[in-house]
């Protein structure tokens, strides 16, 4: 080919990747974009609510229309607290599952336990709601609740969790419902990562007359840390904005209670319900200005989390 | 984060296209109220096979509809709550009742039948304000002497969404309750002291219908669908009565809208032997000066349609219509007050 022809290919060439790459970073940027345009109409949408109550907003666990009184106390405790439930119970299931699917589980019964898994995620979200009211709710209440109100209740520390009367809905059994939520994401991420690790090093634990447990805790957990914390994040982001499976178990309602049988609220289904027929500024910017300390909430926690994966990796680097 | 802020964009999202969708949409258009949905759903339908004119509702709740009237970006709003003749006048604004309903309290107790427990407005205010807290409670015994009551807790259901029902609810309570005026007041969404919450009136129905020993109050309609336990209540004659078109008819009749301004008219604890204590009718809000003055008199002539043609369907979906007496004031209101550009009466 003369020198010239191929030129004019080359400068083609070129040209395509230029646009290609803009093409690309048009991309990128748009969803930078779109982020600060989100928090700047949240942050616009909340001036009238922090001009008139400031930082007592996130103290306060008022929450009074009438009296156009507003607080996000009991909003982000709720948030807070449905989401911890929903963690304390999805890990070690989730660990359970992906430790079974990639170790002690035989071959055939693999794949079909691991697209039930994927279904599971891909339930919608109101469906969990439903269930969780029709169906888990009254089992709960009649079979599980009246146990633990007797059982642990009376306990001095931990006792005030578990006392109140056996409705079936509340805290717990939205905490319950997120667990069985984020289970799928959690496990099928803890899979996946647990797969990738090298057969070498596991047999070579099993030569040294190694437990399955102690390959698991000693090398396979290691190795894939910063992937397992991964995908509870992935888990913790879920559980955090829920809306409508929480919404139906939760009880909605703005009330401070020691007790997890008792009703209270999130951040996401005070949105939910109340956003429709807000009457007045104020109402309206509360609401907005809980929008926006969700999001704070969700950003704070996966900054953390990042953090945490940085320190850990840095400190590995400085001991091997 | 994703869900919340993905739900206040899409509400932005909707409300700016419905604002542009029925600026441009033939026919009459009007927002608001979800509780009256399904008959002005059902009185849309039946109009526009007889006259070939659509009406196109969006039930977007009480304050949506409020606020896009004001914004003239529809031809009539929806409201559940009657706005005070002051904001009308600040607004340019009238009403006028469209159709009525009741509310109710139902209960869940194992062995109590449908309309077996009496209650007083002084009783149901406690409860809901959590000072009595057993079904046992002497209160209660004095006003069910020989029922079966347990010694069990009183689990209080309300509504967790803002509602033209609760405001009704709430409104019946500060009547019959000093301390629950002082204490919690009216409103669409008020600060409970008690109890748990569920979204709309299926919400409050399921609840109950799921938690052993609750109490909650939902439209007539919901708890007669649900075949819901509901209670009798003492009315301001110190009757016992039963929930039922009857007595809701009883309430609207007794009311006196000839003295009302803006018929800002609450029909709860109206007087009458016969008159259910918490009854409501839901309203219709329009300009009183009309640039356009053609879609408000096709919009007028749809609702007194519904008027003389919309009795039985309404009937038929459990909502009471407005008593004769009263749509004529109606009619005399329209043509008293709602004028075109010129000062002249649109409504002949």
């Amino acid at each position: 080919m003369p020198t010239f022809l191929r030129e004019v290919h080359m400068k083609r060439h070129n040209l395509l990747d230029i646009l290609f790459r803009n093409i690309t970073r048009l991309s990128a940027f748009a969803v930078l974009l779109l982020l600060v345009a989100i928090i700047v109409s949240l942050v616009i949408g909340s001036i009238p609510s922090i001009k008139s109550f400031g930082f007592k907003f996130l103290t306060s666990a008022e929450w009074n229309p009438v009296m156009e009184e507003f607080g996000a106390l009991i909003p982000i405790i709720g948030t807070l607290a449905t989401s911890a439930i929903a963690l304390l119970i999805a890990i070690p299931v989730s660990f359970g599952i992906a430790l079974f699917l990639t170790e002690l589980s035989p071959r055939w019964l693999r794949r079909p336990l691991g697209i039930a898994i994927e279904l599971l995620a891909g339930i919608p979200s109101i469906i969990y709601g439903m269930w969780g009211l029709f169906v888990f709710a009254p089992l709960f209440a009649d079979h599980v609740q009246p146990w633990l109100i007797e059982e642990l209740g009376p306990l001095p520390i931990f006792g005030p969790l578990f006392q109140g009367i056996p409705m079936g809905i509340g805290m717990l059994t939205a905490g319950i419902i997120l667990a069985i939520m984020v289970i799928p994401f959690i496990a099928s991420v803890m899979r996946d990562v647990f797969e990738v690790v090298p057969t070498l090093l596991k047999e070579s634990a099993y030569g040294l007359g190694a437990t399955t447990w102690e390959v698991m805790w000693h090398v396979v957990l290691p190795y894939t840390k910063i992937g397992v914390a991964g995908g509870i994040m992935l888990g913790l982001g879920r559980a955090l904005g829920e809306t409508m499976a929480v919404t139906f178990v939760i009880g909605n309602a703005h009330e401070l209670s020691a007790s997890l049988l008792m009703p209270g609220n999130s951040i996401s289904s005070a949105l939910a319900n109340e956003f429709n027929e807000a009457v007045g500024e104020l109402y309206t910017s509360a609401l907005i200005e809980l929008g926006l300390i969700l999001f704070l909430i969700t950003f704070i926690v996966l900054s953390l989390a990042r953090y945490m994966l940085y320190m850990l990796t840095k400190r590995e680097g400085s001991t091997t | 984060m994703n869900k919340s802020t993905l739900l206040f964009c899409s509400i932005s999202l909707v409300t700016s296209l419905l604002a542009a969708s029925n600026a441009f949409a033939a026919g009459i258009t009007g927002a608001g109220a979800t509780f009256p949905y399904p008959i002005y759903a059902k009185w849309a339908d039946t109009y526009k096979t007889q006259t070939g004119i659509s009406v196109n509702y969006q039930s977007i709740g009480s304050g949506g509809g409020i606020k896009q009237i004001i914004a003239k970006t529809v031809n009539f709003g929806a409201s559940d709550m009657p706005l005070k003749p002051e904001t009308l006048e600040e607004n340019g604004l009238m009403q006028f009742p469209a159709v009525m309903g009741g509310v109710v309290p139902v209960i869940n107790i194992p062995g109590v039948a449908v309309g077996q427990l009496k209650l007083d407005g002084k009783v149901l205010a406690d409860i809901f304000l959590g000072k009595i807290t057993k079904w046992n409670d002497p209160a209660l015994r004095a006003l069910n002497p020989g029922a079966k009551l347990p010694n069990k807790t009183i689990i209080v259901v309300h509504r967790s969404d803002g509602s033209g029902t609760t405001f009704i609810f709430t409104n019946y309570l500060s009547k019959v309750s000093p301390e629950w005026k002082s204490a919690v007041g009216e409103g669409t969404a008020v600060s409970w002291k008690t109890g748990t919450g569920g979204k709309g009136n299926e919400g409050v129905a399921s609840y109950v219908q799921r938690i052993k020993n609750s109490i909650g109050y939902v439209e007539y309609a919901y708890a007669l669908q649900n075949k819901m336990t509901y209670a009798q209540l003492k009315n301001n004659d110190g009757q016992f009565v039963k929930p039922n078109d009857a007595s809701f008819k009883a309430a609207a009749t007794n009311a006196d809208w000839e003295k009302t301004p803006g018929f800002y008219e609450l029909l709860t604890n109206e007087p009458g032997k016969e008159s259910w204590p918490i009854t409501g009718a839901t309203f219709i809000l329009m300009h009183k000066e009309q640039d356009k003055s053609e879609r408000a008199k096709e919009a007028l002539k749809f609702f007194d349609w519904a008027y003389s043609n919309g009795g039985e369907m309404a009937e038929a979906l459990d909502y009471v219509p407005m008593p004769e007496k009263v749509q004529q004031l109606v009619r005399a209101a329209w043509k008293a007050q709602i004028k075109d550009n010129k000062g002249k009466a649109i409504w002949k």
